[in-house]
């Protein structure tokens, strides 16, 4: 899923304090998961703007509603209505929701509520580590399952650097070498011969490189 | 190995001798006059010097300008070259530079994080990797080609070298990872400073054992300490250094004051026993900031002075 965790709350106020009509906007999917901006954290996040615009004497009316999902035209269209009746539209989905709703109210200033920042997994309640930079051409099938784009911090694809100490990055001992965590599993694979094996200079076009990325399924299409 | 380049250190080494390279880092500015003045300490003393590329990852002139100012004073640079900070177009481009001032030495490495230097919230690039800087500059020398397929008007005709870190984790990659970087081109190998013999014997021996001896030169990294403060932080400091607690027990039981003298000779003596060690062709002085002791570390070690050849 998409990571993210909620800016911080001047941050939020300084996007939105010239407004006195928001719409808070949260998001059913990932930014639920990842517990920043699904329908509790929009009402916490209502509640402390209420609070601070109490506090410095400003008259702000923030109204919560959350959506499915915010990167979907259907969903989106649920708040047609109701947007006009406010000055702006803070976001708390990914970076994704936040453009989608951005480009469908093209008049409406929409402002984001949380830091996108990776693809990752749940390892444990309040813990997102990321597991994918989608980079369009994956290559786990040659790395034992664990990715060396998003998980070493020099993306090699050859083996480790100099720098991997009893299993830890170079650049943090809270951070694991990946190509640690690829060579234990080639041995528990019984497949540490591919670890010999030159992998080839990568294709970045399909990635950020190549520009805005698009994939199209024709048969779906209506 | 047959010679397959114009590079002294190839052909020294080609020669049976004991190549030995020591390094310089540029300067953290434009001052024209470091570089020479450096080299000025080590030339007589070695058959080339490399120049770092922006270690530790703090920006400083680069190795490219650096070398060409060694090789315009007539001696023989080694062009050390990162993949942190440039893509293949930059990498091929710097390559052919080189080559076109006589430049015929290079190493491919994957460069310090960025985290550790100067601009910590920089972008780094890893376009490749070390191992496929190497077939690059293989494929450049060797067929004559461009990544992208095209000819070349004149092929860069480097000797090629990588690092290697012997006392890196997981040990057990340590040998096929050298495997496959001879795999990928490496023509020699300069290592990591080895303060900790055992370790770095028995990996010899097993690289011995798979015939890669046989296959790339490797020069052993050696690098004198100051202090007991250098010896302390190397071992808790510098990621992937392996340095054994007789060693700061020995450097703790001299003063102060002599210190210094008693790292130079723990680094005469390190030299001493890797030359009985079949496999090790050279010897790669790194005196970080302290080029001027690099003269007596030659000397004391037997291998001055170097051999002349054509």
């Amino acid at each position: 899923m998409i990571v993210a965790e909620q800016k911080k709350l001047e941050e939020i106020v300084g996007q939105i304090q010239d407004f006195n009509k928001i719409l808070l906007v949260g998001c059913n999917e990932c930014v639920t998961v990842c517990e920043a901006g699904g329908k509790k954290e929009v009402g916490i996040l209502a509640s402390a703007l209420r609070m601070y615009f109490l506090n410095h004497g400003k008259e702000m009316t923030i109204d919560e509603v959350t959506l499915e999902r915010q990167c979907d035209h259907e969903y989106l269209e649920e708040i047609r209505d109701m947007q006009d009746k406010y000055d702006a539209v803070l976001s708390l989905a990914c970076g994704v929701g936040v453009q989608f709703m951005a480009e469908k109210y093209h008049d409406k200033p929409v402002y984001p509520g949380v830091n996108t920042c990776f693809l990752g997994a749940t390892e444990e309640r309040g813990l997102w580590t990321e597991r994918c930079q989608a980079c369009g051409s994956c290559i786990l099938a040659y790395t034992g399952g664990i990715c060396p784009v998003s998980r070493c911090a020099k993306r090699l694809m050859n083996g480790p650097c100099g720098g991997s100490t009893n299993g830890k990055c170079e650049i943090s001992k809270e951070t694991d070498c990946a190509w640690q965590l690829i060579v234990n599993r080639l041995k528990a694979l019984g497949r540490m011969d591919d670890y010999e094996k030159l992998m080839p200079l990568k294709d970045w076009s399909t990635d950020r490189a190549g520009g805005p990325r698009k994939v199209v399924k024709e048969d779906v299409q209506l | 190995m047959s010679v397959k380049t114009p590079s002294k250190l190839e052909k020294i080494m080609a020669a049976g001798h004991f190549g030995v390279t020591s390094e310089c880092g540029p300067p953290r500015g434009c001052n024209p006059e470091v570089i020479p003045h450096k080299a000025g300490f080590i030339k007589d003393y070695v058959d080339a010097i490399n120049v770092t590329d922006n270690q530790t990852a703090m920006t400083r002139m680069c190795s490219l300008a650096a070398c060409i100012k060694l090789k315009l004073m007539g001696v023989e640079p080694v062009l050390q070259m990162v993949c942190r900070d440039r893509n293949r177009i930059a990498l091929q481009s710097d390559i052919l530079g080189a080559a076109a001032f006589g430049i015929n030495n290079m190493l491919c490495l994957s460069g310090d994080h960025q985290s550790f230097g100067d601009c910590r919230q920089g972008q780094n690039v890893y376009d490749i990797d070390s191992m496929q800087l190497l077939q690059t500059v293989r494929l450049m020398r060797d067929e004559g080609k461009f990544l992208g397929g095209g000819d070349l008007d004149g092929r860069p005709r480097m000797f090629v070298g990588a690092a290697e870190n012997p006392f890196a984790d997981p040990f057990e990659i340590r040998v096929p990872r050298l495997a496959k970087k001879i795999a990928a081109g490496a023509e020699f190998i300069q290592t990591q400073c080895i303060y900790n013999l055992d370790k770095f014997e028995l990996w010899v021996k097993q690289a011995r054992e798979r015939g890669l001896t046989e296959k790339v030169y490797i020069m052993a990294g050696v690098t004198p300490m100051k202090s007991v403060g250098m010896a302390k932080y190397m071992k808790n400091r510098v990621p992937g250094m392996d340095v054994p607690d007789e060693l700061i027990k020995r450097m703790s039981g001299v003063a102060k004051e002599k210190q210094a003298g008693e790292g130079v000779k723990i680094c005469i003596e390190t030299i001493q026993r890797l030359k009985e060690v079949p496999g090790v062709k050279g010897f790669h002085i790194m005196a970080i900031e302290w080029e001027e002791k690099v003269p007596e570390i030659v000397k004391g070690a037997g291998l001055y002075p170097r051999p002349v050849v054509d």
